[in-house]
């Protein structure tokens, strides 16, 4: 399964060498279990509204204004964040940073752990991050930190998260905020 | 020849209609013809709204190399271009790929040594080109000639290995791999190999599709990395040469990333099962207690040698792998339930596919395995060399 926390200094073994495997349509994944999109966003709300430091990573995708999709998403992980009383911060490029990341203020798919351990952030949501950076990140963090790292894909999820969603536009973020609401207010929070 | 025209939502720029791979391959009606490997193979591009191909003279597959060329000339590939030399080549598919577009090529043999140092370069930058790799020898003394040596050096490479072992499966597989390469939580090069000669150079009836159909065209912008593009950020300063800034990054950012590549190909698996309809292919006896575990024309070879069998009343089963990376690990595993002897034919000299089969049963299965028989350099694989085996290790009334 997709430990969370430390599992030695090393990215092996990767989550899809356990066994796990992205998501099919129309499902979600919460550690090794194939489960409905809604299950997940329920779960994800509470992880979110309850560990500490909360943190949504913005990637590229969705921080430059290049379609209108990508406007509409950035509007809305603005709104998701309050409602998550979550921070943000952005990946802004994948470029190793030189000569040492300022981990206050971004994330980086080089050395995401820096960030995370710097912020103590215990969870974690990376959204418009490209598929190849989101999953050489995550395996890193699975491996050196124990945040629980959430995945919201465009594309097809990412099975070394603890949590994904896949296929997510903004139709499905909608969703995930109306959610994440009502969890918040069964928390009473 | 196709006019070439603007690619719109239901015809790619030859005028052919765009269509999904279940369609090309599951139900577009088909009709017989008789073609060599290389011919079918042009067959294949055509249908597959292939942006950019780039060539190299090596036998055994320049005949191929020239047929795609020639669908360059009549307005059904993109782009098409000859580089310096399989070095170039392999590097200038990265390019082509990396850009964008749906890329292929063809080598063999020598080239694809020569080649060497871009494949896994190709799996590193996550680009889901296609090498169709028509396998020769490669070792000293030089021979032309059929020999699946080659592969050995491909299978830790980080890109998908599939086996065709004829030109129907050429064909089908060609298309296939376009798609799974391209399904974004995969995302890496595929190699698809048939044996030189014994199926390029063959002649065989083959079930084609109207060649007035083609795949939809890859789509870059679902790419797990961005695809270079000058014009729309943020690609234009995210494809930052990696190895530059490799003093700037942890260990643990290489181990990830190449991790990141393997889980990309196990990633495959279930897209491959669907294509291919299966990992595996099983000819013979279900209940078998003799198997042959084989890749490409030696399956062939062994379906003989199992007919041979079945007249001594002797029960065998061929389990052909499709795929080589992955490796098919569950699926050969099930199909050996019951099975006593293995044996596994080959063409060269080195056993790499005996090697895989051993590291998968490793503590798995008890079965005694047989790394043979082997040949090598051009030499052929008769039936009786796959039956001589077989007498050799196993006590058989009537041999």
């Amino acid at each position: 399964m997709a430990n969370q926390g430390p599992a030695y200094y090393s990215p092996y073994p990767a989550a899809i060498y356990e066994g796990v495997i992205t998501p099919p349509e129309g499902k979600a994944l919460l550690l090794e279990e194939v489960v409905d999109e809604e299950v997940a966003m329920r779960e994800i709300a509470k992880q979110m509204l309850t560990k500490e430091n909360a943190t949504i990573f913005p990637g590229p995708q969705v921080l430059y204004g290049y379609n209108e999709e990508a406007k509409k998403k950035a509007t809305l992980i603005k709104e998701m964040a309050e409602v998550l009383n979550a921070k943000m911060i952005p990946m802004y490029d994948y470029r190793p940073k030189y000569p040492k990341i300022d981990a206050e203020v971004e994330i980086n798919p080089n050395h995401p752990n820096l960030t995370i351990w710097h912020n103590n952030i215990k969870a974690a949501i990376f959204i418009g991050v490209h598929c190849h950076y989101a999953n050489v990140a995550l395996k890193m963090v699975r491996c050196e930190t124990d945040c629980y790292t959430i995945a919201i894909c465009g594309l097809s999820g990412h099975e070394d998260a603890m949590a994904t969603l896949r296929d997510q536009h903004s139709s499905e973020l909608e969703k995930f905020i109306k959610i994440a609401r009502e969890v918040k207010a069964e928390l009473k929070l | 020849m196709a006019t070439i025209k603007d690619m719109t939502d239901t015809h790619n720029w030859s005028g052919q209609k765009l269509v999904t791979a279940d369609h090309m391959l599951f139900e577009a009606p088909r009709e017989k013809h008789f073609m060599t490997g290389s011919e079918v193979l042009k067959e294949a591009v055509k249908r597959c709204t292939v942006d950019a191909s780039v060539s190299y003279p090596i036998t055994p597959q320049s005949e191929a190399a020239h047929l795609i060329g020639e669908l360059w000339a009549e307005g059904y590939v993109g782009t098409y271009f000859r580089g310096e030399n399989e070095f170039g080549v392999m590097s200038e598919v990265a390019g082509c790929a990396m850009a964008g577009a749906r890329t292929i090529t063809t080598t063999s043999g020598p080239g694809t040594l020569r080649a060497m140092e871009n494949f896994p370069q190709w799996s590193g930058t996550r680009i889901p080109c296609q090498l169709i790799l028509m396998a020769r020898g490669i070792n000293s003394p030089l021979t032309i000639q059929p020999d699946n040596l080659e592969v050995s050096f491909m299978l830790e490479t980080g890109c998908m290995i599939w086996y065709a072992e004829n030109v129907q499966e050429l064909f089908d597989m060609t298309i296939a791999a376009f798609i799974v390469a391209e399904k974004p939580d995969v995302h890496v090069p595929i190699i698809t190999v048939v044996d030189g000669f014994f199926v390029s150079h063959t002649r065989e009836s083959v079930m084609l599709p109207a060649d007035d159909i083609a795949l939809l065209p890859y789509e870059p912008y679902k790419a797990p990395l961005p695809p270079i593009d000058s014009e729309t950020p943020p690609g234009r300063f995210l494809r930052d040469p990696f190895v530059m800034k490799s003093n700037y990054i942890s260990y643990a950012t290489h181990a990830s990333w190449q991790w990141e590549v393997r889980s990309a190909v196990e990633r495959s698996r279930p897209y491959a099962k669907h294509f291919l309809k299966g990992l595996v292919h099983v000819t013979g006896t279900p209940d078998a207690e003799i198997a042959f575990v084989t890749c490409g024309t030696a399956s062939h070879q062994a379906k003989e040698a199992e007919r041979e069998l079945m007249k001594l009343g002797v029960k065998t089963k061929v389990i052909k792998l499709r795929t080589i990376r992955p490796f098919p690990k569950e699926e050969l595993l099930a199909e050996l339930e019951g099975v006593k002897h293995i044996f596994v034919p080959e063409f060269n000299v080195v056993g790499w596919l005996e090697k895989e089969v051993k590291t998968a049963l490793h503590n798995n299965h008890t079965a005694e395995i047989v790394g043979g028989p082997r040949v090598a350099g051009g030499m052929s694989m008769p039936a009786e060399a796959i039956l001589k085996e077989v007498f050799e290790h196993i006590n058989i009334e009537g041999k």
